[in-house]
Parts: C-alpha cells; structure tokens; sequence
C-alpha cells in the first residue's frame, strides 16, 4: 500500500528517441523520463534540438527511431494532457482573435467541436484569466497587447484543458524583466500541482527556480537534483562553450554528473 | 433617379445584384480567412491556375467555368499537398502554378478554331451577363460556406490562429485545411464571372482592408467585410451603367476609393485628436 503514495510518478518515458526533419538528423538516442513533480530546465544552443525535443514530445514530429510512451494518467480520451506555450514569435499578432477566444481555444480537444463550451469549463478559464491579471483585458484583440500580456494569455491557453504536464517554450523572450519574475514565481506554484518542462537559454534565472537540468545538444544529458553549486553553475554554461568550443562540453558535463 | 429605377425593373440588373450580394458573402467570409491567415498569395496563384481550366473548356467545349473549378481544386489541394511533403519553397511553388495555369490557358484558346467569344468576360468580369446557371452555383456555394462556417467558427478560428497548437490538442487541422482551401478554391471561381480573374483577388481582400480599419475580431471582419463588399459592388454597378465601363473594373474601383475614403477620415480623425 505504501508504495502506491510514491512521491515520483512517471509520466512520460522517452526512450531512445532519434527525430529530425527528412534526412537531417537532430537528435540522437535520447532518453528521458518525466515525473509528476518535475521541474525541468532544458538547455542548449541554438539549434541543438531543444524545440525539435518539444514537438516530438507533443506529437507535432515523428521519431525516427525510439519511442515516447505516455503512461495511463497523461492520457484523456484522445489527447495527452500537455499544455503547450509556444515560442512567442510563433504566434500571428496581427491575428484578429481577441484574449478570451484565444484562451479558449485551449479547450478545443474536449471535442466541443461544434457544441458549445462547458459552463464549467469556462469558469475555469474565466478564473485562470483573473489569476493572470487578464480578465479585464479578456475582449480586447490581441494585437492590442503587450508582449508580458500575450504571454499571460498564452499561459492561460496551456493550462485551461488542466494538464498534467506543462511545456514552456522559451517564455522569457521579448517580455519585461518584472513579467518573467512574475512568471517563474507562478511556474513555481504551479509546481506544486503539475509537472513543468522549461526551455530556456536564460540559465542564470532558470537554475534558481528548475529542480532538474536537461543538456540538449543533439544528445541528451540529465542533471539530477536541485542543488545550484558553482560546479552545477559552470556546467550550465554548456551551451555556450559549444557555440565556441565545438564538442569539448560534453566532457565537461560528464564531469560534473558525477 | 427615373434611370435607376428603370434599371431596377430589368431582369439582367436584378441578376446583378442578386450576384453582387451572393459575392459579397462568399468573398467577406472566404476574404477574411485568406487574409486573417496570410494566405492572399496562395489564392493568387489558384486563381491564376483555373485560367488553365478555362482555356481547357473553350479546347474541349465544355463550359469554361467546370474546367476552372477542376483547375481550381487541383492547384488548391496541390498547393496544400507540395508545400507539406516536397522540399519545395511555397513562393515559389505557388508562382510556377500561378504561370502554368496562364501559360495552359494561353495554349488551350490559342489551339482552339475560332473566335473564343466571352474570353474577356472571364478575365476581366460581367456581372451584367451572369447567366441563371452561375446565380444557382453562387447560391449553393454561399449556403455551403455560410453553414460550414457558423458551425464550425470556432474551429476554423482555431487553426488559422495557431495551427501548430491546434494539432497538439489533436484536432482534425489537415482536414480542415484541405476543405477550407478548396472552399477557397470555389470562390475565387465562381466569382471570375463576377469582377474576371484579374480582379478577383480584390474582392476577396479590399472589403477586409476597409473592415480591419474598423475592428480587429475575426466575426466583425467578415460582417463588415460581407456589408463594404456589397455597397462596393452596387456603386460599381451604378457607374459602370451610368458611364458605360466594364463593371468588373468599376466595382474594384469603387472599392479602392471607398478604402480611401475611409483611411482618409481615421488619419484626420486620429490628427484632430491630437
């Protein structure tokens, strides 16, 4: 019995997963798996396969080899509950869509495809809305907004279908300094309910608040444990010796896994 | 005055405007989907496509406009199908169709005996000859695309916004996509009859152009575009009357100059403002 309260729950198991576009080849023989109560950083240069290691996981890419396999609580009827923040610059702002209905649109899985929303439903959204500090603004159109106010709305899109994984794709980009506090500090109480998988090339900021740190540059390494040490610091710093250094990092981390 | 209303009381006006109306629909709704989407130039390139089909009808004698909707779904579908599987840039994709389909259509007429008679009709539009055949056609198109759309606005608003999002929530996005720009497909050439190929592209961008000046949700854009459509369309036919000019290009113009029109007030608006 006292098994069953184990505190990590395995949610997603990435095994050995290779993916690219055609011929060219982006990542190699990954693995990973993810718990109820992580908070991972995934770091890594431009290029290195962070955002390929996201669509893969939310099915926008097939694998070439290896597999994703969701266990039975991610899935809900036919979709798997991950909430997706994408990369800001993804996102049309010229779009004419107003805040509520892009918030809405989170909803969409619930095959309310053409009957209309759940009273409930909306609630919720109405509510996470008044928790970003957005509900006023719920009408206005999109382009109408700040870059900190579309993230929030964003945000609110990832969440509303109540998933039990969050991504976030580089959510610190083109927002204001007192937006991204505000964010980490939200992801970090978010925390306590869901699982958070963060993409970031922030390193300074995110390391105080991720629980564990994912190295991606075409392969895959797993930094376990929350302990910031200058030598977990220095190993953050990976990315951006690659950029310089070709494939001395690897070493590098290897190191300081130990 | 006396002129207008005996213009009203002839048939081949109010097929006219029974085809300006069913235009306005078709072109407001499918207009603010292509442009909301950014997908003016793959309309471009269908619609320049089914002069293939056109010329092909005049060659094989059957009627031109069945040949530009079959040129019109293919290059519509193939756009979709090229863009998403060859490693083929989609501008460029786009302008060897939008070539192409001239350059086919330029054969097709050019081997075909005789005179083509109405070929100037299809490039350049006569509302005032539409036949009953293309009222019965529009009629349908506009109650397809009207039915599609109140039913599934959502959705259509869905993934144009952000499609990528859309397929992580395992929504039908291909689908969607496939019938949405064969919708498109249909439009632009049902409408040739209307303003011709070369203008068609207006109307399905112009009415948005003057809407989006006034609201930026989605459901506004295609109201206000169905109703800046409509009243282009009418001025256009009232000058094309009352000074003998082509109405197709009347029409355009009516519309371009009523985008002024309405530009020019919101520049001095927003300056007295000031």
């Amino acid at each position: 019995m006292l098994q069953n309260l184990t505190y990590m729950v395995p949610l997603i198991d990435i095994r050995h997963l290779t993916v690219g576009y055609d011929e060219n080849i982006i990542l190699t023989d990954v693995s990973l798996t993810i718990h109820n109560s992580d908070f991972i950083g995934v770091i890594g240069p431009n290029g290195g396969g962070k955002t390929t290691l996201l669509k893969a996981l939310l099915g926008l890419l097939k694998p070439l080899h290896g597999e994703v396999i969701f266990h039975d609580c991610m899935t809900e009827g036919n979709h798997h509950r991950i909430g997706y923040l994408p990369q800001i610059n993804n996102i049309d702002r010229k779009f004419p869509i107003s805040v509520s209905e892009v918030v809405n649109s989170g909803l969409m899985s619930k095959k309310q495809i053409i009957k209309r929303y759940d009273p409930k439903d909306l609630a919720f959204a109405a509510e996470l809305m008044n928790q970003m500090g957005i509900y006023e603004i719920r009408n206005k159109a999109i382009g109408e907004l700040s870059g900190g106010q579309i993230q929030r709305a964003l945000l609110c899109r990832a969440l509303v279908n109540q998933p039990k994984l969050l991504v976030l794709d580089e959510p610190n980009t083109y927002v204001d300094n007192r937006f991204e506090k505000e964010l980490y500090e939200k992801l970090r109480k978010l925390n306590e309910e869901i699982a958070i998988l963060l993409v970031s090339h922030d390193l300074g900021t995110i390391s105080t608040y991720v629980k564990s740190i994912a190295c991606v540059n075409h392969s895959l390494h797993y930094h376990p444990g929350n302990k910031i040490t200058p030598e977990l610091m220095e190993a953050y710093e990976c990315p951006i010796q690659i950029i310089s250094h070709g494939k001395i990092p690897h070493t590098v981390l290897n190191q300081h896994e130990q | 005055m006396e002129n207008l209303m005996s213009l009203l009381a002839m048939n081949f006006f109010r097929n006219a405007l029974l085809a300006s109306l069913l235009a306005s629909i078709t072109c407001g709704i499918i207009g603010t989907y292509i442009v909301s989407r950014r997908i003016v130039f793959i309309s471009g390139g269908i619609t320049h496509a089914s002069f293939g089909g056109i010329g092909m009808g005049y060659y094989l004698g059957f009627d031109p406009i069945l040949g530009a909707v079959m040129f019109g779904i293919f290059s519509a579908l193939g756009i979709e199908f090229f863009t998403r599987k060859a490693d083929l840039r989609e501008d460029s994709a786009i302008a060897m169709l939008w070539a192409l389909g001239m350059a086919l259509g330029i054969i097709f007429i050019f081997l075909t005996p005789g005179y083509a008679p109405n070929l100037m009709s299809y490039l350049f539009g006569n509302i005032l000859t539409v036949s009953l055949t293309d009222l019965v056609l529009l009629s349908g198109l506009t109650l397809v695309i009207a039915s599609f759309f109140l039913l599934f606005y959502r959705m259509i608003l869905f993934i144009s916004f952000d499609e990528e999002f859309a397929l992580t929530n395992n929504t039908p996005v291909r689908l969607f996509n496939m019938i949405l720009i064969c919708l498109v497909a249909l439009t632009i050439v049902l409408n040739i009859r209307v303003v011709g190929i070369i203008l068609v592209m207006s109307l399905l961008t112009i009415p948005q152009a003057i809407s989006n000046l006034f609201t930026r949700y989605f459901h506004k854009m295609i109201y206000l575009s169905i109703f800046f459509g409509f009243v282009g369309s009418m001025a256009g036919l009232i000058f094309s009357y009352l000074y003998d000019i082509p109405s197709g290009a009347a029409i355009i113009f009516s519309l371009v100059l009523m985008y002024g029109v309405v530009k020019m007030y919101f520049v001095a608006h927003k300056a007295m403002a000031q």
